[in-house]
């Protein structure tokens, strides 16, 4: 390989640093706040109360509607567009394109994480729930003790899924100026003019995490399922 | 064993990358048909579709701007027919180096660090550089003492006001369009006073200067034009002194493949002869209200 490119990959490489940290950063603190999202909305979405049913239903539909992208530009470039936002106390954080990025990702994850935990919500056997109102557990303690620990352990293989795509999608965060990985090679990559090696480069990055996150899922599952172990 | 086959995949991905890229050669598909002078037929010129009023998309795709009138007024003093099409900015010299167009017309400034990968023709237009900000912003009450700063010819009055930018925007928010030669600006001059955001397009950063997301922006004055004109602008100022020269660059040329020294002659030619017959400064008076022509 030339020395020039070397020496500029070489040049690049804290940008890349800082890059990979800023993608880690997004996806660890969405896949978070969206998990706390999701776990509520999957539980108020199997609600027997109409409307709170249908409110969930909706949530999820225009989030698993719409492109994450354009859920992104929406709240970045939309939501600053009206004054009475631009007024409002939410400002501070909505001027900050690194909260719009969590906020977009948060709720677009929330949506997918929701209707995977009401797949394994709704594995949980029947008798176990009429066995646990028998001994008198009931709402909340029902679903911590009982439905919650098992659903999570169901929708565990397809939730790796999901922050797998979380990871790739959190390069659409480029889009509102934050230099992530992908912003990063893009950057470079304009700069260079050396496409091919730059984003080799930021490939093998996402190969790498990825291949943690597949692992660390991997883990997951053999842990919390004793037949398995 | 897993392990060992997602490693391998690992290695392969990077290497067939790195083979990729060291045999790569700039032809795109099939030669298409040449003039007698060398130039293709049709010629395929690139443009970013996002800088008006040098080149911008109509909703409808069609493309229109001072560099699309441009282009169709060279191509007919070369006898060719003209293809344009719209790329991204931040990959348009790699889709040139790999072929898929002969010439980029984009507003692109010939910098010494472009003219590394491509050749540019001699500059058809020549801006300066300008910070904008809110018009209610303390930034543009401060008085720099200068209209022009020349970075290649730095004198005392020039270094102060350079100094007195710095500190005027000491730990503001700058935005400015990624892989440019005013982000390149922000990071050799400002880099450690001032937080950078670097948007795709010259007209997210307006829209962020208009919801006061950034505190100033920094761009070419043609390219300010249109926000400044328009509702979004109407709060929107420059301030500072215009900036050129340096690592700024010559001005606004053509960009070609570095092989292509019969186009590149070509259009050195055809510019030229726009600019002495009138036709350059009558299409930059028509798109930027006045003659920022190169001469």
């Amino acid at each position: 390989m030339n020395s020039p490119l070397l020496s500029a990959l070489m040049a690049a490489l804290p940008q890349f640093v800082s890059g990979t940290w800023l993608t880690v950063q997004l996806v660890a603190l969405s896949l978070l706040l969206g998990l706390v999202l999701a776990t509520l909305v999957a539980v108020l979405r199997l609600s027997h109360l109409t409307p709170v049913s249908w409110a969930a239903r909706g949530y999820i539909h225009v989030f698993r509607s719409t492109p994450l992208l354009v859920q992104i530009f929406l709240i970045y470039y939309g939501l600053g567009q009206f004054d009475a936002v631009r007024q409002s106390v939410l400002w501070p954080l909505l001027r900050e394109p690194y909260w719009c990025a969590i906020i977009a990702f948060t709720l677009n994850t929330g949506a997918y994480t929701a209707e995977i935990m009401r797949g394994g919500i709704e594995a949980v056997p029947h008798g176990q729930v009429e066995a646990a109102r028998a001994c008198g557990m009931n709402g909340a303690l029902l679903f911590r003790r009982i439905i919650l620990p098992q659903a999570f352990r169901q929708a565990l293989p397809a939730y790796g899924n999901e922050i797998i795509l979380m990871l790739q999608g959190s390069a659409l965060a480029s889009i509102i100026t934050l230099m992530e990985l992908t912003g990063v090679a893009k950057a470079i990559a304009a700069r260079t003019f050396q496409p091919i090696e730059v984003f080799c480069l930021a490939g093998a990055v996402y190969l790498g995490m990825s291949f943690v996150i597949t692992r660390g899922v991997h883990l997951a599952e053999r842990r919390l399922n004793p037949a398995r172990k | 064993m897993k392990k060992l086959v997602l490693g391998l995949i690992a290695v392969a991905v990077v290497a067939g990358g790195a083979y990729l890229a060291m045999h790569r050669t700039p032809s795109g598909v099939g030669a298409p048909a040449m003039t007698d002078r060398g130039v293709p037929n049709p010629l395929r010129v690139a443009t970013e579709g996002a800088y008006p009023p040098f080149n911008v998309a109509e909703p409808d795709g069609t493309l229109k701007g001072f560099e699309i009138d441009l282009a169709k007024d060279l191509c007919r003093r070369m006898g060719v027919t003209c293809e344009i099409a719209a790329q991204a900015w931040d990959g348009i010299i790699p889709g040139l180096q790999a072929g898929k167009y002969d010439v980029i017309l984009a507003g692109m400034s010939a910098t010494d660090e472009r003219r590394q990968a491509v050749d540019f023709t001699v500059p058809y237009v020549l801006t300066p550089a300008y910070f904008v900000a809110p018009k209610d912003s303390p930034l543009t009450k401060i008085d720099f003492g200068l209209q022009r700063l020349d970075l290649a010819n730095l004198d005392e009055a020039s270094t102060q006001a350079l100094d007195k930018l710095k500190a005027a925007l000491k730990g503001k928010t700058v935005g400015v369009q990624v892989a440019t030669i005013h982000a390149n600006f922000l990071d050799t001059y400002l880099g450690d006073t001032v937080t950078i955001r670097r948007y795709d397009t010259l007209q997210n950063l307006s829209l962020d200067l208009a919801t006061g997301r950034v505190d100033a922006g920094l761009a070419d004055m043609t390219g300010w034009q249109p926000f400044l004109e328009g509702t979004d602008g109407q709060n929107a100022a420059t301030f500072g002194p215009g900036i050129t020269g340096g690592l700024l660059g010559p001005g606004i040329a053509a960009a070609l493949r570095k092989d292509d020294g019969r186009l590149l002659d070509a259009l050195n030619n055809a510019i030229t002869a726009a600019k002495e017959d009138g036709t350059m400064k009558k299409l930059a008076e028509q798109w930027f209200h006045f003659d920022a022509s190169a001469k």
